[in-house]
């Protein structure tokens, strides 16, 4: 992995966080633009739970790994703790492709 | 018993929850450190991601395109809009965080989901600021000890057999579920995924991804089952 990723990403992460308190500090954003900022980790989120679930590079592909993300809902929805989640979900893909 | 005594008494409750959500996100700072190596960061790289970028969704996102075949921009590009949010909390947090321009900068590190959620959990000014504080602190030292342990683990294992690549929508599925609480929420998740697996045929690897932000325009109006973020 190249350098730069980790020394812009640190940079950029720092600089929206900095920006939030210290450059704009307590001045209201409209509420519009709040609302929208705020489903961000909604729309990025679910797009990388299917990227990594059903695609491998740019092809689609459906293998062990789906199991694992539907153990890890059925776990979720249980609210199971966090560790259990990701040792259930990596354990059954580990376990579907050690049968397969 | 003499440091128990010397915290307040209304404040030894903040400290135990934001101990306890410390040690849950430690576990998560373990799988980042073994997913971050096994797609071929370096364990120095592993660890300066967590030391100075610090917000765990845009490091998942970042090494997760990488580990696709992604491009650094394209990379990046998802990394900074996830990261995006943290300036809004930030706006939410900055009364609380009233101070020197020193003190201000070494808070703005800390502006993250958890903290976020734990300061906004208090009205009264002093508690809102133990609360992030005490969150912010433990939960960076739980971070990066996480992320170095993991980092070391995934080091001397082959992933694939241990199904580590589902780490990545275990994880993500773990990190969305606050954000489904609202109806806007699960139609800006749900736009997301259809055009991360639509798009991808046609599109460079992490493109997709960034289209998909397109989804918080379901923001636009407003939203009657809206709750507070956490």
């Amino acid at each position: 992995m190249s350098w730069w990723l980790v020394i812009l990403l640190a940079f950029g992460a720092y600089g929206s966080k900095v920006l939030g308190v210290v450059v704009l500090g307590e001045r209201q954003l409209p509420p519009v633009l709040q609302r929208c900022l705020l489903l961000i980790p909604a729309a990025l989120l679910g797009a990388l739970i299917a990227k990594d679930t059903f695609t491998t590079v740019q092809d689609f592909s459906i293998d062990a790994r789906l199991a694992g993300l539907i153990v890890a809902i059925g776990a979720t929805w249980k609210k199971v703790p966090l560790v259990l989640v990701i040792a259930l979900g990596v354990g059954s893909t580990a376990l579907v492709r050690a049968l397969a | 018993m003499t440091l128990r005594k010397s915290i307040p008494a209304d404040v030894r409750p903040i400290i135990s929850s934001a101990l306890v959500i410390s040690v849950a996100v430690g576990v998560f700072a373990v799988s980042f450190g073994v997913v971050s190596v096994a797609s071929g960061a370096s364990v120095m790289q592993t660890c300066a991601l967590s030391l100075f970028v610090f917000t765990g969704a845009s490091q998942f996102s970042a090494v997760s395109v990488i580990a696709a075949g992604g491009s650094v921009a394209s990379a990046l590009g998802g990394a900074l809009l996830l990261a995006a949010r943290n300036g809004v909390y930030g706006l939410s947090l900055a009364p609380t965080l009233r101070g020197s321009l020193g003190k201000q900068l070494l808070a703005a590190h800390f502006v993250i989901d958890e903290t976020t959620a734990l300061a906004s959990a208090h009205e009264d000014m002093r508690l809102r600021r133990w609360a992030f504080w005490a969150c912010g602190i433990s939960l960076y030292t739980f971070w990066n000890i996480g992320t170095l342990i993991g980092a070391l683990i995934g080091n001397s294992i082959d992933p694939k057999t241990f199904g580590l690549d589902a780490a990545f929508p275990v994880v993500f599925t773990a990190m969305i579920v606050p954000h489904l609480r609202t109806r806007n929420g699960r139609r800006a998740a749900l736009f997301g995924a259809v055009a991360a697996v639509a798009l991808a045929p046609f599109l460079p690897v992490g493109l997709p991804i960034l289209i998909a932000t397109f989804g918080i325009l379901f923001g636009v109006s407003p939203d009657q089952s809206e709750v507070e973020p956490t």
